[in-house]
């Protein structure tokens, strides 16, 4: 040190190396200041090694004939041949086409139904009917998957069901609505949308508080209505909300979730319900194939994946938010 | 909402108009078949059957409830689920908010990997199986452990609650509990946990309303029927009774089928009684907590 010290050209080095010395002790320094914060985390850090991580690695049986008695690791390898199993079945289209239309009706129904309803929200003044009309819209969020699917089963059965009754009464033939495949798709978009809209707008009601109200007085001197500043102002600033939403479910699209197509499922509509998820959960869990069900899972997430990371790059590209 | 000193035009007040239409429609559509479950639950089950009973009950009777009542899988269900879910959103509480907490020091160091580390289960995940044969392998299969533990952690919540703590608790005092001798347990236990009862009372809810309504983990690590939580018996009574009469094999408890099929009169209207047994507890609560749920939605939502 005393030597490099006598030569002033490379003093520059001398510091670099005593900072990152330093650096190295500040290291040891700051995980001694935050050791007990440590503990706070361990939990929860336990948790999510246990219960998410692993299971990534259990995604390896998808290459494998997974044998219980070998074990993930002991099993033999076999590469593609679930995937090629599962691409080559009588299946395949069938659930391709269930998943993927079953979420695109729900994004195209349900997601700029939010949006109007925070919009329409925006516009009436607080008080009692908005309080009213939010808890109310706001309620079928806490109803359980199971108690949903009861009351479309009841309210739709073509003997006793309220809607069957009113459809008599205007002078229409009665609907098996869950024995039909062809309204599969219907019942279970808006029975979502009647569930979930409310609930969803709260996402946007909360951006559009941030919206500045000297923009709507300047608006108003210029003349404009109403609906003018709702479209050039009010949607603008929920604009980068609604793009990052669309990402998300666009990024999702083909993870149709199976718990309520499992509850509304049965032999009678499966040809419209059969979808990826509810079919891995056959395959998997009824049927104990688990490295096909698995390879069928992961061949979803790929795709959901690859999705998620092309709109997000097309969302960015032409200059709207973007989730990463 | 912005709008008050703005004076409307005669073209502003026909949208108005047609807004609050909109609205109403909206409100009578959410509003009319919860109105109609809970006056379903009370008719003459023939009025209902019928068509009849369109809003108001018809012919009170509380025959379907009474049968509800004397059902001992329901009552089964109820203590379960009400046990799963004490014990559920405790273990939450324990494991959410020390981690949220310190990951909410900005100089508690790594707090960045250890955020980063838990977000990355936002979006991968190893899947259905992959989880079921962990619990397998783990011997949790009829245990309340299936139920409890792997989704003892949430990131979203974990992050609202973090969000919660660096909005609210003023770094100043954390600094002054350190110089005054404070550890970080002491820190949190006396000062923090006592001035955040409103996140508290969050994540009890968002928490507790999930185990209370959450059936498909009980539906793939359960099979012992003893342990079924309310909505797998609800699942019973409202899903596979319907499929049963479609002709295929309800797989359901024999009480249970005893029930349905002997009152066939009754089978609506108890179906409607149930719906209402088993949502009573949230909808009690919800209209007191509505708006820490908005809240508990809001934070997420700005630093989600």
């Amino acid at each position: 040190m005393t030597v490099l010290k006598s030569q002033p050209v490379i003093h520059n080095e001398i510091n670099l190396k005593a900072r990152t010395s330093n650096n190295q002790k500040g290291w040891i320094k700051k995980v001694q200041a935050s050791r007990q914060l440590y503990w706070f985390v361990l939990p929860a850090f336990l948790i999510f090694l246990i219960f998410s991580y692993i299971p990534m690695y259990g995604i390896v049986i998808a290459f494998k004939d997974y044998v219980p008695a070998l074990g993930i690791w002991g099993s033999p390898w076999v590469g593609f041949k679930h995937f090629q199993r599962f691409f080559d079945s009588y299946y395949f289209a069938d659930l391709l086409k269930n998943t993927l239309g079953i979420s695109v009706y729900s994004l195209i129904v349900g997601f700029p139904l939010p949006i109007i309803l925070a919009l329409a929200l925006n516009e009436i003044k607080d008080g009692p009917f908005k309080k009213f009309t939010q808890t109310v819209t706001y309620a079928p969020n806490f109803i359980s998957v199971v108690v949903m699917v009861g009351m479309v089963i009841s309210f739709l059965s073509p003997s006793t069901g309220m809607i069957n009754h009113l459809l008599e009464f205007m002078g229409f033939d009665r609907i098996a609505f869950m024995t039909d495949p062809k309204w599969f798709k219907t019942v279970y978009v808006l029975s979502g949308v009647w569930q979930g809209t409310g609930w969803s707008s709260v996402i946007y009601l909360a951006a559009l508080s941030g919206v500045d109200t000297q923009l709507h007085e300047a608006a108003v001197v210029d003349g404009a209505s109403r609906l003018q500043r709702i479209w050039h102002i009010n949607l603008p600033t929920i604009r980068p909300t609604m793009v990052i939403l669309l990402i998300m479910s666009v990024g999702s699209i083909m993870s149709v979730g199976y718990e309520k197509i499992l509850l509304m499922q049965n032999p009678l509509n499966l040809e419209a319900s059969n979808v990826i998820s509810t079919f891995v959960y056959q395959q998997g869990l009824l049927d104990a194939q688990y490295s096909y069900a698995t390879a069928v899972g992961l061949f979803n997430s790929v795709i959901n994946a690859i999705l998620l990371i092309s709109v997000n790059k097309i969302a960015s590209k032409i200059g709207e938010s973007s989730l990463f | 909402m912005n709008n008050r000193l703005i004076k409307d035009t005669p073209l502003d007040k026909l949208f108005m108009k047609f807004n609050y239409v909109f609205l109403l429609l909206a409100l009578v559509i959410v509003l009319y078949p919860l109105i109609y479950i809970v006056s379903a639950s009370i008719s003459d089950p023939n009025a209902v059957n019928s068509g009849q009973m369109f809003l108001f009950p018809k012919g009170l009777t509380f025959e379907g409830y009474k049968t509800i009542l004397n059902n001992d899988s329901i009552w089964r269900g109820y203590l379960n689920t009400i046990f799963y879910t004490v014990l559920g959103t405790s273990i939450n509480l324990a494991v959410t908010l020390p981690c949220a907490y310190a990951l909410s020091r900005s100089d508690f160091y790594g707090h960045k990997f250890i955020t980063s580390f838990m977000l990355v289960t936002m979006f991968i995940g190893g899947g259905l199986i992959p989880s079921y044969l962990l619990i397998k392998n783990l011997h949790m299969l009829n245990t309340v452990w299936a139920l409890v533990l792997p989704g003892a952690a949430s990131i979203y919540n974990i992050v609202v609650t973090r969000t919660f703590f660096q909005s609210t608790i003023p770094r100043e005092m954390e600094e002054a509990a350190i110089i005054d001798g404070c550890n970080d347990f002491m820190l949190f236990f006396k000062i923090i946990l006592p001035l955040s009862t409103p996140i508290i009372a969050v994540m009890a809810l968002f928490y507790g309303v999930g185990h209370w309504n959450s059936f498909f983990s009980a539906l793939i690590y359960l099979s012992d029927k003893t342990m079924y939580p309310l909505q797998m018996v609800l699942r019973e009574i409202l899903v596979l009774q319907d499929m049963s009469s479609n002709s295929i094999n309800g797989n359901m408890t024999q009480d249970m089928a005893a029930m349905l099929f002997s009152k066939q009169q009754l089978v609506q209207v108890i179906k409607y009684g149930v719906m209402i047994v088993s949502t009573l507890p949230v909808i009690i609560i919800y209209p007191f907590l509505q708006k820490y749920f908005v809240k508990g939605m809001m934070v997420g939502s700005l630093k989600g």
